[in-house]
């Protein structure tokens, strides 16, 4: 047991830190979950273009991590989450969420089902108090595992091709699946996830795997200029791909603190995950109540006029009638359009008049922007790439 | 001369309805019996070299409002953030707190992990409910049984902020208001050590145990506050805590108002049923358009105002408001920094609040000896040494160290405390201590040991109540301190009162005196009036 | 095709279960009620404890049964009737005992006793409409207050009582005993009589509202002639003449969810009856984490129901004596209590809150065969006493703290009264873990949930249950568990009735 150094390095470091220490140049580091993340590593531009033109690694460990295993574990992720779990194959992943009884998201996050009665849930926030609680009557264990499994993110075009270079050869598996390798004296795991909206995968393995698999992927991969990347490009990449963050854009319903911060799946456009028919799930009634009524927001991609970001502002119905908010947006390189994501009143996305308030900084100096924004479909980019089977080959 | 007005008490809530008064124009004098002004927030000598926080020993509660209306940073007063803390288990192991949220996760979770994730989600809760009741703390509170319409527009206030809440949230802070800490902390938490750090400030003050109903509003009534908008924290004022009193005595003055010390109130004089000054203890009469009275309730009317000028009805009252001390306080003046060997070296923890009661049970136990009329055999300390972040309070390298303890009664088996129990007490307290930190006794140069005795007797707090006057809801809200008289106003005409004994209670708030000066203001039709409070967004 | 809803089940067959399916049979329910042993009752069933010697199963006493209940059932045509209403006698170690009824009693503090009775009955007359209506929502701006204030009539109060409600609503039981009176008699007797069932002791806030809900059910002590078991054989005569089908030795196994509705239960043994509704007299948390389970529920409601608090601190005592105890001359057809100031109810509850048993117990003692000479041998008598505070969870394990609890409580009654332990034929002692595997009361409390302040009304037993329905649809409560609470009374069972009658109307 570590025993009372938090003050001394109050932020951890990921099994990768050798590495990822060493290739950031500009040293610029930010908390995620307790660990050090790089935001960029040198250069957020070309980090980007690696994951949209070759291949990119990013550090996953920080996603924290749950193991459900036991003889429950079906009903008991059927009645945690949206989705049904017995359906997933073994072998395969699933994008899944669970709410509070009121059905609000508490967050989202992959299911990952290792064999019949073991799974893994990744997610960007903790619910050790949330999972027990709903672990009570059922044969299930439930362990935190964030610090037992380092995780490495590998995207872009080229990545399978990389993968192959390193003796990976995924040609087979599809997206949303996963499969164990060989390497070393053990085996890593590879799924063919990830949260760009490219072609990619996630790498997963024990923290004493961590730093030789690094330096033989980006030997391997060095050919297709595979480089290690921060937050912001990944952010970047997300948002192109129309994903959403917890926290970002919308608040965890055991986190606010305000009673109508709180979204539905409903609201938040996760509405097709639910599993109407699996049985009863957390917050089910509650859900079927909004479903009758309709929600009162609904998550939208905004298409924004001109080419500058319209991040943190208000929308608005008719220019004057506050309708909704901003969560995330950015000048898109790969679509050359300004996209946002939105929170915004369903009584005033019908009415179709929305408008975004932008504050631009030019020069110490704001100018204020006042812009008509069309309601476009998620995902902004998506290349066929990222579903292609077998998966291109450069 | 006869001033507009003459308030009795130089303790913190008296200065601070006297430099609104005098703010507002008007012609003020503050009388205080001590040589030295500040009530139970002051900075005092009491070993050569040694600044002593002697009564209260950290402030989070003081309105940020006041401190801007009354300019106090202008005139010298600096709030300091501290560090941490540490509860130091039976068998050397210990709890530590952190600023740093990760860092404290971690830490939680040596002992829990469960346990450190819960954390967030009662943080988060609590604070709900702190957001809730501090608009509260700057309204006088509504008569319910009135139908004028201040009562009513103030009910109406209150209703309105229920309504901003959903059915469930108004179900739970109902619950939440009248359950126990224990009881509260059990639907969260699981290790005993965690719980036992998170019910102090339960019970900080209070004449009940962690296992009391009600002990959950007493906490939050300890976590309303702030450090610069970081709700919940606690901080020292540099050079002690008398640096609020100095520096609301220097706004007064700069606003034209008078303290005289080193003379008590004999006797408020009433005339045709109505204050109008008061007599000192040599003799001296101070007129006044009206009397503000800053001692506690009992204090005020039972002993300083003649019975006959009273109705019956609310002389019982005052006798029967609940006033029972439950803390004593040694402050202790370090010739070195003391040792605590559970923590590691260069830890941040020390220059936070120390503890030695590692769970529930034991702070419950020791409340079972108060009622008992002893003084807690294992009490729980909240010990400070406030020097190890403020440089100006004792020689470099040298430390003043505060130990808040409880519970202490106001009689021991219904007799009066003698010196002989005083230092029974001290030997409890000092032995407990070095039970942590080896060698500690030896590093002490000298200690003073105050009593509830030695509070009622230096600082006129009856029974030696912090709060003057138990923060239960028979004596909260529009309850205190007697209703039909929370409105800061007395039977008689022109005898006010503004000390802790008014909504919303005790602590180095400051809003009882606040709150109290803007009624006046309002009667005596001034204009202007007071700024609302901070709203909370 | 689903079952009617006409078609209703109730679970258990206690006072409120019975009260429940009266009152659902009454209006033309087709009504089954299901209870697991072989008699109706519940704790107001009596047992022979020893050979010849009956004594109530549990409760010894009815104090306030609702009068809803008693005139709409006809108790008094299926046989229930009442000896006259019991004194109370209070011991004291040192001074004479004192007789109390109602507000009258004698002594240095009879006209103070008399005030505060007067008053506090006021109060308890304000709050008593409560018990009757389905907890108050508090959706809406200002309607607690709006309801307070004109429909509960707590103006009529005038504005100085109003005052004094507002400020003693939530005070504490012990203050108030200070603060009124100066005989310890009946300071001990006030702050037992508010803590008799309760986890806390009356230095506890909010214990005196205890005492105002005692006062509310109605404050005469009643023992029904011929004992407690004829009051449980009239509530089922009763109901079997309403049109209930009561079926005794079936015990509910789990209840049956189907298409996300409670459907019907399957009994021990196998057999699955379905129906329309479904009713739970029983425990609010058994019902939902045994009979129901967590599948069908959402985790943060199944929590909650978790969390609801039940520790019964109230032990059991039966004797099966040789002779006639005498206790000092007290009239041996009163209450007796043993509860000698208010500290030592306090100081009898401490060691509970560690798991410990008291030394010096305080008590409520009922010696039935002095009301009715049948319930044990000629010239022999059955006492039973409800003793005060027991560990709900004791740390040395039950049979050590049972053993010490006996000794201690026979060692206070000897006390009081001289040669009483050589008279015991047989003695029996309930710890609330016996009274849990007895009666099915969790944690041995007999409120099947604290009677506290923060689990009373809209909180009771927990906010998403508090209007008598679950939010499985289909699935109703109407225990003790439910508002306004347990002790022989049924008010929660003909509440949740008549909420479910209003929900289909």
């Amino acid at each position: 047991m570590t025993v009372l150094t938090h003050f001394r390095t109050p932020l951890l470091q990921t099994p990768f830190h050798a590495r990822t220490s060493a290739a950031n140049v500009l040293n610029r580091w930010g908390p995620w979950g307790g660990y050090m993340t790089a935001l960029c590593f040198g250069d957020a531009d070309m980090e980007y273009t690696a994951i949209r033109n070759a291949a990119s690694v990013y550090d996953l460990c920080p996603m924290v991590k749950y193991r459900i295993t036991g003889k429950d574990a079906v009903g008991y992720l059927n009645r945690l989450t949206l989705r049904d779990a017995g359906k997933l194959p073994v072998g395969a992943v699933h994008y899944t969420g669970w709410t509070d009884d009121a059905g609000k998201l508490l967050d989202d996050g992959t299911l990952f089902r290792h064999g019949p009665e073991e799974y893994l849930i990744c997610c960007q926030e903790r619910h050790l108090p949330w999972f027990l609680a709903s672990a009570e009557g059922f044969d299930v264990s439930v362990a935190e595992v964030t610090e037992d499994i380092a995780a490495l993110s590998l995207q872009g075009p080229c990545s399978a091709t990389v993968l192959a270079a390193a003796g990976f050869d995924v040609s087979t598996l599809k997206p949303f699946r996963m499969a164990t390798f060989p390497f070393g004296k053990g085996q890593i795991t590879i799924s063919r996830t990830g949260f760009t909206g490219d072609l990619g995968y996630e790498l997963w393995m024990t923290p004493g795997q961590a730093l030789p698999l690094w330096d033989h992927l980006m030997q391997a991969g060095a050919p297709w200029g595979i480089r290690p990347i921060g937050t912001d490009a990944l952010n970047l990449a997300r948002i192109e791909a129309g994903f959403i963050i917890t926290n970002m854009d919308f608040v965890p319903a055991h986190q606010a603190v305000r009673e109508d911060r709180p979204r539905s799946p409903l609201e938040l456009g996760l509405g097709w995950m639910i599993d109407w028919d699996k049985g009863h799930f957390t917050g089910r009634r509650a859900l079927l109540a909004e479903r009758e009524r309709g929600p009162e927001w609904q998550m939208v991609g905004l298409d924004v006029p001109g080419n500058v970001s319209a991040e943190g502002s208000i929308l608005y119905h008719n220019k004057r009638q506050e309708a909704g908010f901003v969560t995330a947006a950015a000048w898109s390189p790969a679509l050359k359009a300004s996209v946002a994501i939105a929170q915004v009143q369903s009584k005033y996305l019908k009415a179709n008049d929305l408008w975004v308030e932008i504050y631009a900084l030019r020069e110490l100096q704001y100018a204020k922007l006042m812009l008509p924004v069309r309601v476009v479909e998620r995902p902004f980019f998506n290349p066929a790439r990222k579903r292609a089977m077998p998966p291109e080959r450069t | 001369m006869t001033y507009d007005a003459v308030i009795v008490g130089a303790g913190h809530n008296g200065l601070v309805t006297a430099s609104y008064l005098a703010r507002a124009g008007m012609k003020v004098c503050v009388v205080e019996k001590n040589d030295w002004i500040g009530g139970a927030a002051v900075s005092r000598e009491l070993y050569p070299g040694f600044t002593y926080s002697n009564c209260s020993y950290v402030s989070s509660l003081f309105r940020p409002e006041i401190m801007r209306d009354l300019e106090l940073p202008k005139h010298g007063l600096q709030i300091l953030p501290y560090e941490g803390g540490a509860v130091f288990q039976e068998g050397g192991g210990y709890l530590g707190m952190f600023r740093d949220h990760d860092a404290n996760r971690r830490e939680f979770a040596r002992h829990s992990k469960r346990d450190a994730e819960a954390y967030d989600i009662y943080a988060r809760d609590v604070l709900r409910f702190c957001r809730f009741i501090r608009p509260m703390l700057l309204r006088t509170p509504p008569d319910p049984s009135s139908f004028r319409p201040r009562d009513l527009a103030e009910l109406m206030w209150l209703g309105r902020q229920m309504g901003a809440l959903s059915e469930e949230m108004r179900a739970r802070m109902v619950q939440f208001w009248t359950m126990s800490i224990a009881d509260f902390l059990d639907q969260y938490f699981e290790s005993p050590v965690i719980k036992g750090y998170l019910a102090v400030s339960a019970i900080i003050g209070t004449a009940l145990g962690p296992m009391s109903p009600g002990s959950a509003y007493v906490l939050l009534h300890h976590y309303m506050g702030d450090v610069d908008g970081n709700v919940g924290a606690w901080g020292f004022a540099r050079g002690g805590m008398g640096s609020i009193t100095r520096a609301l005595t220097a706004s007064l003055k700069a606003a034209g108002g008078e303290v005289r010390t080193g003379q008590g109130v004999e006797k408020i004089l009433v005339q045709s049923g109505r204050a109008v000054g008061v007599v000192l203890a040599n003799g001296d009469e101070v007129r006044g358009k009206r009397v503000i009275s800053n001692m506690d309730v009992k204090r005020t009317f039972l002993k300083h105002v003649d019975e006959a000028e009273l109705p019956d009805d609310f002389v019982k009252r005052v006798k029967a408001f609940k006033i029972r001390g439950s803390s004593g306080k040694l402050n202790i003046a370090l010739d070195s920094t003391p040792v605590f060997p559970a923590l590691p070296e260069g830890a941040p923890n020390i220059r936070g609040d120390l503890h030695f009661t590692d769970s529930i049970e034991k702070m419950e136990r020791g409340y079972d000896d108060w009622k008992n009329g002893r003084f807690s055999r294992d009490p729980f300390q909240d010990v400070m040494i406030p020097t190890m972040i403020d440089p100006t309070m004792t020689p470099p390298g040298k430390h003043f160290m505060s130990s808040f303890v409880q519970y202490a009664p106001p009689k021991i088996e219904g007799r009066d405390w003698t010196d002989a129990d005083r230092d029974a007490f001290r030997d409890t307290c000092l032995n407990q201590i070095e039970t942590y930190s080896p060698g500690f006794k030896d590093r002490v140069l000298h200690v003073e040991v105050r009593t509830p005795r030695e509070l009622e007797a230096e600082v006129g707090l009856t029974e030696g109540n912090i709060f003057q006057g138990e923060l239960t809801f028979d004596q909260l809200l529009f309850n205190r301190p007697v209703p039909g008289y929370a409105q800061y106003r007395s039977p008689i005409r022109d005898l006010w009162i503004c000390g802790s004994s008014t909504h919303p209670g005790g602590g180095v708030m400051g809003a009882p005196g606040r709150n109290a000066a803007a009624e006046m203001l309002r009667e005596a039709g001034a204009k202007g009036g007071m700024r609302d409070a901070y709203a909370v967004l | 095709m689903p079952t009617p809803s006409s078609e209703v089940l109730v679970i258990g067959g206690g006072v409120n279960g019975l009260a429940c399916a009266a009152r659902l049979a009454a209006k033309g329910r087709k009504v089954t009620l299901l209870e697991a042993s072989e008699v109706v009752g519940g704790g107001a069933g009596e047992r022979e404890f020893a050979p010849g010697y009956h004594a109530p199963a549990l409760a010894h006493l009815t104090q306030g049964l609702d009068t809803r209940v008693v005139e709409a059932m006809a108790l008094d045509r299926h046989g229930l009737a009442f000896h006259p209403a019991l004194a109370t006698t209070v011991l004291s170690g040192e001074a004479e005992s004192l007789t109390v009824r109602g507000g009258k009693t004698s002594g240095v503090d009879a006209a103070a006793w008399e005030a505060l009775h007067r008053k506090l009955s006021a109060f308890a007359r304000v709050l008593a409409p409560l018990r009757q209506m389905r907890p108050v929502r508090l959706a809406g701006e200002n309607r607690l207050f709006g309801l307070a204030r004109q429909g509960l009539g707590i103006r009529a109060l005038g504005k100085d009582d109003f005052r004094e409600l507002l400020r003693m609503v939530l005070i504490n039981v012990h203050d108030v005993a200070e603060d009124e009176l100066s005989d310890d008699r009946l300071k001990g007797l006030l702050a037992f009589d508010a803590t008799l069932g309760a986890w806390l002791g009356p230095r506890s806030p909010n214990s005196l509202i205890l005492y105002l809900d005692r006062l509310a059910r109605g404050a005469d002590p009643l023992l029904p002639k011929g004992g407690m078991g004829a009051l449980a054989v009239a509530m089922g005569k009763a109901a079997a003449a309403a049109g209930v089908e009561v079926r005794t030795g079936s015990a509910v196994e789990k209840i049956v969810v189907e298409g996300d509705r409670a459907v019907g239960v399957r009994l021990e043994g196998g057999e699955v009856v379905r129906v329309g509704l479904v009713v739970s007299a029983m425990n609010p948390r058994t019902t939902l984490h045994q009979l129901v389970g967590a599948a069908a529920l959402d985790a943060g409601f199944f929590k909650a129901t978790g969390h609801v608090r039940m520790r019964g601190a109230a032990a059991k005592l039966h004797l099966a004596l040789r002779g006639t105890p005498d206790f000092r001359g007290a009239d041996l057809k009163s209450r007796i209590v043993i509860a000698p100031s208010s500290e030592a109810v306090e100081r009898a509850f401490n060691p509970v809150k560690y798991g410990e048993v008291p030394e010096l117990p305080v008590m409520e003692v009922i010696l039935p065969s002095a009301h009715d000479p049948g319930l044990a041998p000629a010239g022999h008598h059955v006492l039973t006493a409800i003793v005060q505070y027991a560990p709900h969870a004791p740390k040395a394990g039950l049979e050590a703290a049972r053993a010490e609890m006996l000794e201690n409580t026979l060692n206070v009654l000897e006390q009081h009264s001289p040669g009483l332990r050589s008279l015991v034929v047989q003695a029996e002692l309930l710890m609330p873990q016996d009274i849990e595997a007895r009666f099915g009361m969790v944690g041995g409390n007999w409120h099947h949930g604290e009677l506290a302040v923060e689990q009373m009304l809209f909180n009771r037993p927990t906010f998403a249950a508090a209007q008598y329905s679950t939010p499985l649809p289909g699935l109703w409560l109407a225990g003790a568990g439910s508002h306004p609470g347990g002790g022989i009374n049924g008010a929660a069972g003909w509440n949740a009735a008549g909420a479910i009658l209003e929900a289909k109307a």
